[in-house]
């Protein structure tokens, strides 16, 4: 029977959105499951992963070394605690891409990145060139570290009532490496990774002003913000706001891709997303090949319209 | 110092990717391969280091079969001293990358590995992590900004939440991202010079490494199809197509 141990992403003693959805890819795998908390004092942390349905035991690890993510404190501590268990399941996250190869490498083990399906305890299904092929996978015998695509799964339900274990594994802050800072952009819009609607904008704005035009028709509808990564690079916005093959992966219920080309590279971001809204000048641009619904035209006369009409 | 720039062969970003209808992998046969992006990032970066005066000694290394030399090439071109070609044919997977990557970092002493964040093929995003794991040594993934002031680097790093800092000694492990650099257009003089430039070449074995046991593929399948879509004329129209789907009320 299988084992799981899910390694919980958190901040600011937050439970991260990913962490039930991870779950919910434990689930698929069957068998038992349990979610360590690594943190500086994980209390808050893990009685909110108690209460993830299907989940039967929290593993509490405090230590002032988990105070921040880093991967290089925590694969240790990770591969101890994993003693035991058939898998070890980590969101597939900045946090989770940055752990897990670590853990895989320290168990001498393949690692499986984001698992999109589960067939069996072994066998996965994982996108592979920006998702334009699926490959199903079989990992060899031994230990299975993976990392969950979490916009393939839906958060599992919440009333569970785990216990909670307190667990000590040895643990230090590594020598080398110190942990200066994040500048996190605080905004109020709905995250761009679980928003019901998001709306990004491209090139096409042209300016870190211009974006504005895509903030104001976010807020109209209640949607989260993204953009290309053309916008990024041009410094209209945040980099944390790139979705893409290299960028967030999302599933929004309705995405709006504004003065976007549609590069594959993009298109892999938003490829479960249930409806997609086209707005673009060209007519032959690729993301009308996407597209639910496209509107060929200006967007500096389109979004106004439509936000004056939503 | 010497810096050690590990780059992949891989399809060219611009391909459209074309599933084999057996299941047995995409086609790769007369299809356009070059460096992997974020290996051009990492070779940029190591160029740049070098003309600050922070690196002494640039080595590209990839694993790959014969064809991979291109690649080597390109690095030289880029700027790479030299290069190691660590030959084996057939589909080398991120442990075993890093497992060679960590001998190579040894054998050459290099005190930093600069990889791309992920190679575009198997969207992996392993291979740095795991060969600093291997090598216990510090690590910065998904860097936006490296800059190195005696034996500590201190990267900026692109994560879900926005930026994060670190500083790290160095030996380091760095994988790139996207808006580290703006990877230069090579010139054909450097592509003449790259031609003269050394390649050495090892195999596994000659570095002490055994492949570790790796994924099976199954299959492989084309991505589900998105149905055909509507085009709309108005705004109205799109208001109207929105309400019919209970998107909007
Ligand atoms: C390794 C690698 C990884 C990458 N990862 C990502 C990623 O994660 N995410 C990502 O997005 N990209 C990624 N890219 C980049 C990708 O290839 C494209 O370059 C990028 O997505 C283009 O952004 P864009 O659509 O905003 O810009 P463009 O391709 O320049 O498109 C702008 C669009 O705006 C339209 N337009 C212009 N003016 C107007 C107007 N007034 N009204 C309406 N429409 C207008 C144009 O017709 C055009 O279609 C990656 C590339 C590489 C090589
Ligand atoms: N066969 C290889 N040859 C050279 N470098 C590789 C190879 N495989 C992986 N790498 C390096 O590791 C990075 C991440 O690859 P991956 O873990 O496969 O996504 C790549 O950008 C390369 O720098």
């Amino acid at each position: 029977m299988s084992k799981v141990l899910v390694i919980a992403e958190h901040a600011d003693g937050k439970l991260n959105a990913g962490v039930s959805k991870t779950v919910a890819a434990a689930q698929k795998i069957g068998g038992e499951i349990h979610v360590a908390v690594f943190a500086a004092d994980g209390a808050a942390v893990a009685a909110q992963a108690a209460q993830i349905a299907g989940v039967s035991q929290v593993l509490k690890a405090d230590h002032a070394a988990f105070a921040n993510p880093l991967a290089s404190a925590l694969d240790k501590p990770v591969v101890e605690l994993a003693a035991g268990y058939t898998h070890v399941l980590l969101p597939g996250t900045t946090f989770g891409k940055d752990l897990a190869p670590r853990v895989a490498a320290r168990l001498g083990v393949a690692q499986v990145s984001d698992v999109m399906a589960v067939h069996g305890p072994s066998k996965f299904d994982r996108p592979i060139y920006a998702g334009n092929a699926i490959t199903t996978v079989e990992a060899p015998a031994g230990q299975i570290v993976a990392t969950v695509r979490l916009a393939s799964f839906t958060a599992a339900a919440t009333g569970g009532s785990a216990t909670i274990t307190a667990v000590s594994p040895a643990a230090s802050l590594p020598a080398h490496t110190r942990y200066l800072k994040l500048e996190a952009q605080k905004s109020a819009r709905p995250d761009l990774q679980s928003a019901t609607r998001v709306v990004s904008g491209g090139r096409a704005l042209g300016s870190a002003d211009a974006f504005k035009l895509i903030y104001d028709f976010a807020d109209k509808i209640g949607a989260g913000v993204g953009a290309s990564r053309a916008a990024v690079d041009s410094g209209y916005c945040p980099n944390d706001m790139q979705v893409g093959q290299t960028g967030k992966i999302i599933a929004p219920e309705l995405y709006f891709a504004i003065g976007i080309s549609g590069a594959i590279q993009h298109l892999a971001g938003i490829k479960d997303a249930r409806t997609i809204v086209a707005i673009n000048k060209d007519a032959e641009a690729p993301i009308f090949e996407v597209a639910d619904i496209g509107l060929v035209g200006d967007l500096f006369q389109l979004v106004p319209e439509l936000q004056s009409k939503l | 110092m010497k810096v050690l720039v590990s780059v992949k062969r891989v399809i060219d970003y611009n391909v459209r990717i074309q599933v084999k209808p057996d299941g047995s992998g995409v086609v790769t046969d007369g299809v356009k391969m070059s460096m992997n992006p974020f290996d051009e990032i990492a070779m940029e970066e190591a160029v740049r280091l070098k003309e600050k005066g922070k690196v002494t000694e640039i080595i590209a290394v990839t694993l790959g079969g014969a064809k991979n030399e291109e690649t080597l090439r390109t690095a030289l071109a880029f700027g790479a001293d030299r290069a190691v070609h660590v030959k084996e044919e057939g589909e080398i997977q991120p442990l075993t990358a890093a497992r060679a990557l960590a001998a190579v970092v040894k054998k050459e002493g290099a005190q930093l590995l600069l990889t791309g964040k992920q190679a575009i093929d198997d969207d992996a995003n392993q291979t740095g992590q795991m060969t600093a794991a291997l090598l216990d040594v510090a690590q910065a993934t998904f860097a936006s900004k490296i800059e190195i002031e005696g034996s500590k680097a201190t990267v900026t790093r692109e994560v879900d939440a926005g930026l994060e800092t670190l500083e790290v000694d160095l030996p380091a492990v760095i994988t790139t991202d996207l808006r580290l650099n703006e990877p230069r257009y090579l010139k054909l003089p450097d592509i003449m010079k790259a031609k003269k430039k050394p390649i050495e070449t090892v195999s596994l074995a000659d570095l002490g490494v055994s492949p570790a046991a790796g994924l099976k593929t199954v299959t492989t399948t084309p991505p589900p199809k998105r149905s055909k879509g509507v085009m709309v004329k108005t705004v109205d129209e799109l208001v109207a197509a929105l309400k019919a789907k209970g998107l909007v009320s």
